[in-house]
């Protein structure tokens, strides 16, 4: 039986999508197979992501609605032979699935594949309803900004009310030379905030949006780059290693930088 | 402190910058979130503390604080109650209309 991974955020914008293509993507490549359920109907984009926008043939719903079977309407990834998507409706909105038939889908998915990551829709109603009633893992996405970090509360406190015990953290977009100035909170002080488990750390990343453009998740890039890094390793924790976090301050490092932190670890 | 000192001194930065700021909102707020108290609870709250204080000490209520806080996914309601004197014996239960 394979695991069933919701990943989610409560706010909008801060790289849920994002995280479910390049992670589920990263799974496939370390030898796993991985099915993607795309949990926003209505606006669904994790299709764009992985670049299977014009593969799309069926959805979700067809499935549920007995028009095609569940193989049929899984679109399987270029690069990764196993990796496949379950595209959610997008003329439809999110009232158009229940818990029940999510949880129908995504169990049946667990029987072919080691993961099924479950990527789910902003806000708290309907969709992150059905995006996290079949998991029995979450994975909450924040970026070290105010509003992200009080949904992300909101939705931990729903996640443990919904009996999801394994909730683990994912901090994306962080930037170290804000946070050196004092400009910026850091990874330690929106773990302390939020007292979840941390599962990675992400920092900002321009090559995210030209992946973004070309429909190519950033594992995939020749190119290597410290979000690339961050990414594998939070797959390397997942498969449940245990991986040091990134040192982001290093980049960024000056003498006045290290000079500063010298007196502060005196202190 | 001497760092701090030198902190301050070298580098301009206090307990304002925004890094700070930003943790002390967030703080308040999530407190408030995780009880889940309209501001009407805590006043009621607040003013039913207060009562049952004030029959036994004479409080600053100018510089009195009650407030939630939240530290490792727990809340907890701190108050900070000055106290201008103390009370001989308990003012008895019926004087307390008064007060309110």
């Amino acid at each position: 039986m394979g695991r069933i991974i919701v990943i989610t955020s409560g706010k909008g914008g801060v790289g849920k999508t994002t995280c479910t293509a390049n992670l589920g993507t990263a799974l496939a490549r370390n030898g796993r197979s991985v099915a993607l359920m795309d949990a926003d109907f209505g606006l669904r984009n994790l299709d764009l992501l992985l670049g299977l926008e014009n593969r799309v043939v069926y959805t979700a719903l067809e499935v549920l609605a007995g028009q095609c079977r569940l193989e049929q309407a899984l679109v399987r990834d270029k690069r990764q032979n196993d990796l496949v998507l379950l595209p959610a409706a997008q003329n439809r909105n999110k009232d158009a699935v229940t818990p029940e038939q999510m949880k129908q889908l995504a169990y049946a998915l667990t029987k072919k594949y080691d993961y099924v990551l479950i990527d789910c829709p902003a806000g708290i109603e309907m969709g992150f309803q059905n995006a996290i009633a079949a998991a029995d893992e979450a994975i909450v996405v924040t970026t070290p900004e105010i509003s992200a970090v009080r949904d992300a509360d909101r939705v931990i406190g729903l996640l443990e009310a919904n009996r999801i015990k394994n909730v683990k953290l994912i901090i994306n977009r962080i930037r170290p030379a804000m946070v050196q100035s004092n400009d910026m909170m850091s990874v330690s002080d929106v773990q302390e905030i939020l007292s979840i488990p941390l599962l990675g750390i992400i920092p900002d990343d321009e090559r995210v949006i030209v992946a973004t453009n070309r429909g190519e998740p950033l594992v995939l890039s020749e190119v290597e780059s410290l979000s690339k890094m961050a990414l594998n390793n939070i797959v390397q924790r997942i498969e449940g290693k245990t991986v040091d976090f990134l040192d982001l301050n290093a980049a960024h490092d000056t003498l006045f930088s290290r000079f500063r932190r010298l007196f502060k670890s005196k202190s | 402190m001497i760092s701090e000192l030198i902190e301050k001194l070298f580098f301009g930065s206090d307990s304002s910058n925004s890094r700070d700021q930003v943790k002390r909102r967030l703080k308040f707020v999530l407190a408030h979130d995780r009880a889940d108290l309209t501001p009407a609870m805590m006043e009621s709250m607040r003013r039913d503390i207060l009562e049952v204080v004030s029959r036994y000490v004479e409080i600053d209520m100018d510089s009195l604080n009650v407030s939630l806080e939240s530290d490792q996914r727990t809340t907890a309601l701190i108050a900070n109650l000055p106290i201008l004197r103390i009370k001989n014996e308990p003012m008895p239960l019926e004087d307390l209309d008064s007060l309110a």
